[in-house]
């Protein structure tokens, strides 16, 4: 392997990330970063679109964006301008398994972060005048995205490989789901699912943790937790047994956009890592992979073409997409499934495993060089329990990954003539 | 703090020492970009930016790449209207590779013919990505419509027939007359010793002949002579207007204060190009005139950084059946209202307030800072940057006042219109 002797000492751990929950339930996690003048707040609750009732899909990003509308106490207006005066940021938003708040400012002005995101969160106005503009503009961008041929192919094979699960819909719903979402249902999503539990803030930047620990209680302590019910979670549905192939047309567009994959590994599995080294060989090592190499510097057939891995507590997939010619797009689609076949099938090379554990490695100290990125690696660490000090014992669990453990991961999760195969732009529609 | 150094063949080397975390951050920026192309071969910058990466003899195709992946580096390039450059940050003790590296592909790159076909129809599919956005559609007709004759008329990816025509032999003569020490300027951000660094650079460049400085006068155009528009039809469902006026050069004095008008229209924006974050524009006058009246659905400013005047762009979006003269009268309103009347202390002092937090979330970065410091070598001088923060605190209201009546008339603009003419595409579920 190359020599990488980066540095893992200034990474966060357990030894400088300060952590308590509040009464509620409410676990603050604290890095303290004097290098910024800065701070960067990521919070994260228990519920998200996977709570949308039928026929109702986009309510919980449509209650989530409605959070920075005004409160009972603090008006749109004042809202922003206490915020947009002091160049600080805040927003609210979901996914399918989680509503989130971002926000970020001068480490002086820590306090209004703290206010606007409890009276935001815990006192929504949900005025009618803001239910109705910001289902215009969510309606807007519905329109947008139908006609992005990247967001239409990736729908698509979310909509085919998750089936009738939740997450295989889209956290933003669909144009005739949005319209019909009332205010009632906004305010009762809301009084049902937002609540302290299971809630977790994170704070990175120039701050102690006896200022976090105050400002979280002045301002979360008596927020009191509902007795909302354990959700059942539907079963993630089997992987396809043959491929399944869906195209959309859409009209007056030049490139097509095309998605390949399966699922992949939870983030909590033991396969993750070895997911990842494998990965960053097949699509994404230096100009894309072997992905990138075979479809776009030995054919010239993508501007872009590389895989990735998106994982969760309880789902994950892997996927590989392109953007091509449409009449490129069979032979496209054939040299990755090409790729595919011979990933699985044979071990990747020493040279190979030794470059790609290099790099994961190497590039460590620059994801967590602002406060954003070490916010982020500290949340991660938490809610999958991986331990705080999982970034520090990253390296020696990457340098003992071999190629047969990415063969077995390979094969357990990706078969060229098992694939979900979804697109979108010129050309005839198949659905 | 910036030092300025200049080795003995011409080339610019600016180092900024930042020791607390193990990372280093190189780019070098040549003076070239889509402002020096002419009608033939519109996009040879962005295509010879591509063939960078295509290999040296020491560097070989795939070598290239590997070398700064596998210590973990992360790399790419940009091409723009006035420079095209090429970044590496990476750990702080493998900078000896991206000093290496780009020494060597100044000099060396091979253009090989069958490469540079295959990046033909690379660059071309990054085009017809390009042109599946309608922004993208009607910024380049807008364009056309904004210059006569300057370079700026085109998009950096260039025209579709240049793209298809443009030889190898175009691409390496481009390349030979602008990729040359005293046309370039290298910045480097990060945990390294700055005697060690510079001598590591002499080293690396001393035997590259100096070049010359690119210095090719290009006819400026001020003012846009008349009011114009043009309408794009594409499918779809939304609304996009842009209004796009002359901004003056960034050297120019009333470049700063068109900026803090800018944060006061539409709301902040950040100077970073690679990340470094964006805050909220709710309370800016046009959101409020236009978002906060139903008007429209989004409203979003765009000045740049450029040797030449350009363009200051309003981009609003707005639903299909709104009346887009009614959109325009509310943005002359509340420009009108600016012109006419006093901005107050408080807004002003918002306005700088904002530029200040958005610098200090870019400095987080030692991307960023390198960034910073190359990039304003291209339109000014480093020392740009080292005082934009003081040149922002120092703007009063008389000149916001004056940059809002010389540059925001709506007799000299370009309007822009893109109607969407429907989609027959069935998305229901």
């Amino acid at each position: 392997m190359t020599d990488n002797n980066s540095s893992f000492t200034h990474i966060p751990g357990a030894d400088t990330i300060n952590q308590f929950q509040m009464e509620n339930g409410i676990h603050v996690l604290n890095f303290e970063n004097r290098h910024a003048e800065t701070i960067y707040m990521i919070g994260i609750l228990a519920n998200g679109s996977e709570q949308d009732p039928p026929q109702k899909t986009g309510l919980a990003h449509f209650t989530a964006n409605l959070l920075s509308r005004g409160t009972e106490n603090i008006p749109f207006q004042d809202f922003h301008a206490s915020l947009e005066a002091i160049g600080a940021n805040l927003t609210f938003s979901c996914s399918t398994r989680h509503s989130w708040f971002r926000g970020k400012s001068l480490a002086e002005d820590i306090e209004l972060l703290f206010k606007l995101a409890a009276d935001g969160l815990r006192n929504p106005a949900f005025l009618e005048i803001y239910v109705d503009r910001l289902r215009r503009q969510l309606l807007a961008g519905l329109a947008l995205r139908d006609q992005d041929t990247g967001e239409v192919a990736s729908l698509l094979f979310d909509q085919y490989l998750f089936k009738d699960h939740p997450f295989g819909l889209p956290v933003d719903g669909f144009v005739e789901t949005v319209r019909n979402i009332s205010r009632e249902e906004i305010i009762d999503f809301h009084r049902t699912h937002y609540s302290p539990q299971d809630m977790t803030i994170v704070l990175s930047g120039a701050v102690s943790t006896e200022r976090t620990k105050n400002l979280a209680l002045q301002y979360f302590s008596d927020w009191k937790p509902t007795n909302k019910a354990a959700k059942l979670r539907q079963p993630i549905p089997p992987a396809p047994d043959v491929t399944i192939r869906k195209h959309r047309f859409l009209e007056g567009k030049s490139q097509v956009d095309v998605i390949l994959g399966s699922f992949g590994p939870k983030r909590t599995s033991q396969d993750y890592l070895p997911a990842v080294v494998g990965n960053n060989i097949l699509g994404q090592f230096g100009l894309m992979g072997r992905i990138g190499k075979s479809v776009r510097s030995s054919a010239g057939l993508a501007y872009y073409a590389s895989s990735s891995i998106s994982a969760w507590s309880n789902a994950g997939t892997w996927d590989i997409s392109a953007g091509v010619n449409p009449e490129n797009l069979n032979k496209a689609i054939e040299l990755i499934r090409k790729e595919i076949k011979i990933f699985i099938s044979e071990k990747v090379t020493g040279e190979e495993l030794d470059n790609s554990k290099s790099h994961l490695i190497g590039r460590m100290p620059m994801a967590l060089e602002t406060n954003a990125g070490i916010a982020n690696a500290i949340l991660t660490m938490f809610r999958f329990k991986l331990g705080l000090d999982y970034y520090q014992k990253y390296k020696e669990m990457i340098i003992a990954i071999s190629a047969e453990n990415i063969q077995d991961v390979a094969n357990k999760y990706l078969h060229p003539d098992q694939l979900v195969i979804t697109s979108a732009g010129p050309g005839e529609e198949n659905l | 703090m910036v030092e300025k150094h200049i080795i003995n063949n011409g080339l610019t080397v600016l180092t900024k020492e930042i020791h607390h975390t193990p990372v280093v951050s190189h780019w070098i920026w040549y003076r070239v970009g889509s402002r020096n192309e002419i009608p033939g071969n519109t996009g040879i910058s962005h295509w010879v930016e591509h063939m960078q990466f295509k290999g040296t003899k020491k560097y070989p195709l795939n070598v290239l790449d590997a070398e700064i992946s596998k210590v973990g580096g992360m790399w790419n390039a940009m091409t723009h209207l006035d420079w095209t450059t090429y970044y590496e940050t990476l750990p702080a003790e493998k900078i000896g590779i991206a000093i290496d590296l780009e020494a060597d592909r100044m000099k060396n790159s091979v253009f090989d013919p069958a490469e540079t076909e295959l990046e033909r129809t690379v660059i071309i599919s990054e085009r017809e990505g390009n042109e599946n956005e309608p922004l993208f559609r009607l910024s380049e007709s807008l364009r056309r419509k904004a210059f006569t004759q300057h370079p700026y008329s085109h998009e950096v990816i260039g025209e579709l027939s240049d793209l298809r025509s443009m030889t190898r032999d175009d691409l390496y003569s481009h390349y030979q007359k602008f990729y040359t020490p005293a046309n370039a300027v290298i910045a480097v951000a990060g945990d390294f010793s700055t005697n060690e660094l510079i001598k590591r650079i002499q080293e690396a460049y001393s035997s590259i002949p100096s070049g010359k400085l690119e210095t090719t006068l290009i006819e400026p155009e001020n003012q846009i002579g008349h009011a114009e528009r043009v309408v794009v039809e594409g499918p779809g469902d939304t609304l996009f207007l842009e209004l796009a006026y002359r901004s003056p050069a960034a050297a120019d004095d009333d470049f700063i204060p068109l900026m803090v008008l800018d944060s006061l229209l539409t709301g902040p924006a950040s100077l970073s190009m690679v990340g470094g974050g964006s805050i909220s524009n709710k309370t800016s006058r046009l959101y409020q005139r236009l978002i906060e009246t139903d008007l429209a659905m989004s409203i979003s400013g765009s000045l740049q950084t450029t040797i030449d005047p350009y363009l200051y762009s309003i981009l609003i979006i707005a639903n299909p059946d709104q009346d887009t003269e009614q959109i325009i009268s509310a943005v002359d309103k509340e420009i009108d209202e600016l012109v006419q009347n006093s901005v107050s202390d408080a807004e002003i002092s918002r306005a700088k307030k904002q530029a200040r937090a958005l610098f200090a979330y870019g400095s987080e970065s030692i991307t960023n800072q390198a960034f910073w410091m190359g990039y304003s070598s291209m339109f000014s001088d480093y020392s740009w940057f080292d005082n934009y923060l003081s040149n922002i605190s120092r703007v009063n209201r008389d000149q916001i006042h004056a940059a809002a009546k010389k540059y925001l008339t709506p007799d000299h603009r370009v309007i822009g219109i893109y109607k969407p003419t429907g989609t027959n595409n069935n998305h229901d579920r």
